[in-house]
């Protein structure tokens, strides 16, 4: 997996919180042969998964990835396959990651949804 | 009223061409900017007013109160953190820099989830560089590697690269050699003579070995490299050198790949090479309009570019101990300041959770996932756009931004400034 900017992305990233946004970077390129393979039709997402985390994205066939590499828009969804170690240079790897991919009925969970029950407790 | 020749915010490209539009006090159009650019500079929902939670939820509050429970949760804190700073002024990071000193806290920018690699790199080598209007009027030859200008720097290419006419490139795109190295294909890939296709992580190998082909040792280089055969990289390398000013613009395909820093270290050595035969520079391209703004103002301030620890008797750097993602996977910061970046959106998962378990400060113009685990937000004035100051090129150069219209918010300078009184006033009570 490797993550990285497009331009919907870019012209989203001041206004995360809308709906646009989330249209535009909840998204998980692939390959045509890859989206074929995963039997992947209008209406099915999909879900990745490492040992960081797991997400749900909807598929967007890219003619400009190979097989068995998916491409996500920089953001909060990506980030949820991102480990945090840095490799002593400060810099977490965002790209060059092993997922697993797979079709899911799930849908993508919202921007708020997805930080729900994170802040600490109040003090 | 027309705003002429205003310069865009969004980007490390600070394209100084940008034709603003006007009328009441509010920004209704603007001219020659791209789809990024526009969106930035027209706008869109602000946050109304200071905020702290109380019970679970943001409550308004007045500044005064924000500013003092801002300066509360750094003085009590052993560790804080000072995050952010690529998208605003270098004014506002110079004010933020002494916050840092007084509170006893580490500064650290978005290069360190972006181009600290590059940074690293760049320290360890050396910078064969040169300005952006350089590379419009001489480069004839021009690698894009690891990096998508079409989509992240939209005029790049246009304005200082492939396609504009420069003075000793009169035939713009058709008299220059443009190479795209990447994972994939992509919309830089479509404007190029040339795209090498390489397997994922593999940079610093194909670098490599473009250095033993460019330095004549090509017997060395195996059959194929990084899924790329031999042949192609050798015409590759005869590319390069026949160029008479090649530029390399690289981007977070290799900063952020395995190897990371070494890629930018292997990139700097095989444009030290092709020095040795003919004239090639060498420029990250950086995102955040003004991320290099707060490496220029942090290394005349402290003597380090990004990852400053001010929690010791003097300035000390140490990536992967005191950059951001680092201190908040080991738990070794207990409060944060997000200023001009969004950490919650650009962080690992595991860094964010982090972040969410400790008191946080935004000061942001807009709402955006870091203000939904706040404790503190102050909404600031656009920076570039309702407040003035100075930002840094990706190549270095220094333009000053100009204030487009009035706003009644804060700048982020005047903010700082705001807290520190509240920081000198804390301290003040605390010594009687």
């Amino acid at each position: 997996m490797i993550s990285g900017r497009t331009l919907a992305q870019g012209a989203g990233c001041e206004c995360k919180m809308s709906p646009d946004f989330l249209k535009a970077v909840s998204l998980c390129h692939l390959s045509k042969g890859d989206y074929d393979a995963l039997g992947l039709c209008e209406g099915k997402n999909v879900q990745l998964k490492n040992e960081f985390g797991q997400v749900v994205l909807a598929p967007k066939v890219d003619a400009g990835l190979r097989q068995g590499m998916v491409f996500i828009p920089m953001g909060p969804w990506a980030n949820v396959l991102v480990g945090p170690d840095t490799g002593g240079c400060g810099t977490p790897q965002f790209k060059g990651i092993e997922v697993e991919v797979e079709a899911t009925d799930a849908s993508v969970l919202e921007i708020r949804d997805l930080f729900r029950g994170l802040r600490r407790a109040q003090t | 009223m027309i705003v002429e020749d205003a310069i865009c915010s969004f980007c490390g490209c600070l394209c100084d061409d940008i034709n603003v539009e006007v009328e009441e006090g509010k920004i209704k159009r603007v001219r020659h900017a791209c789809r990024l650019g526009s969106s930035k500079i027209l706008g869109h929902e602000r946050i109304k007013a200071p905020m702290i939670r109380r019970g679970g939820e943001l409550c308004m509050v007045s500044y005064q109160e924000a500013y003092d429970r801002a300066a509360e949760i750094l003085l009590r804190a052993q560790k804080p953190l000072l995050y952010g700073w690529a998208s605003t002024v270098c004014e506002a990071q110079k004010k933020g820099i002494l916050l840092a000193e007084e509170v006893g806290g580490v500064l650290d920018s978005t290069a360190t989830v972006c181009h600290g690699p590059s940074v690293i790199g760049i320290e360890e080598k050396g910078l064969p560089g040169a300005t952006l209007g350089q590379v419009k009027n001489r480069a004839d030859t021009i690698v894009f590697w690891g990096c998508n200008p079409a989509e992240a720097h939209p005029r790049h290419s246009l304005r200082y690269s492939s396609n504009v006419c420069g003075r000793f490139t009169p035939e713009g795109r058709a008299g220059r050699k443009i190479v795209v190295v990447d994972v994939r294909e992509t919309r830089t890939s479509k404007n190029a003579d040339k795209t090498v296709i390489i397997q994922p992580g593999t940079d610093y190998e194909v670098i490599s070995a473009l250095r033993m082909l460019v330095a004549g040792k090509g017997d060395v280089v195996p059959d194929e490299v990084g899924g790329v055969p031999k042949a192609e990289l050798d015409g590759l390398a005869k590319t390069l050198l026949a160029a008479r000013f090649g530029a390399v613009f690289f981007g977070l395909g290799i900063t952020h790949s395995r190897g990371r820093y070494k890629n930018i270290d292997n990139a700097l050595s095989l444009v030290t090479e092709l020095n040795s035969h003919t004239k090639f520079v060498i420029m990250p391209m950086r995102g955040h309009y003004n991320v290099g703004g707060i490496g220029q103002v942090l290394a005349w301030s402290s003597g380090f570019p990004m990852s400053v620890d001010f929690t010791r008797n003097a300035p000390y750097f140490n990536p992967g101990e005191t950059a951001a993602c680092d201190l908040l996977a080991k738990a070794d910061t207990d409060a944060a300041l997000i200023i001009a970046a969004d950490a919650a959106s650009n962080f690992p998962r595991a860094a964010v959770e982090a972040l969410a378990k400790i008191p946080v400060i935004q000061i942001d113009p807009y709402e955006n996932p870091t203000t939904l685990i706040s404790e503190v937000v102050i909404p600031s004035a656009i920076a570039g756009v309702e407040a003035e100051g100075t930002a840094y090129r990706m190549d270095g150069m220094a333009l000053r931004m100009r204030k487009l219209v009035d706003t009644s918010y804060p700048s982020d300078e005047e903010i700082l400034s705001h807290i520190l009184e509240s920081v000198h006033r804390l301290q003040r009570g605390l010594e009687r």
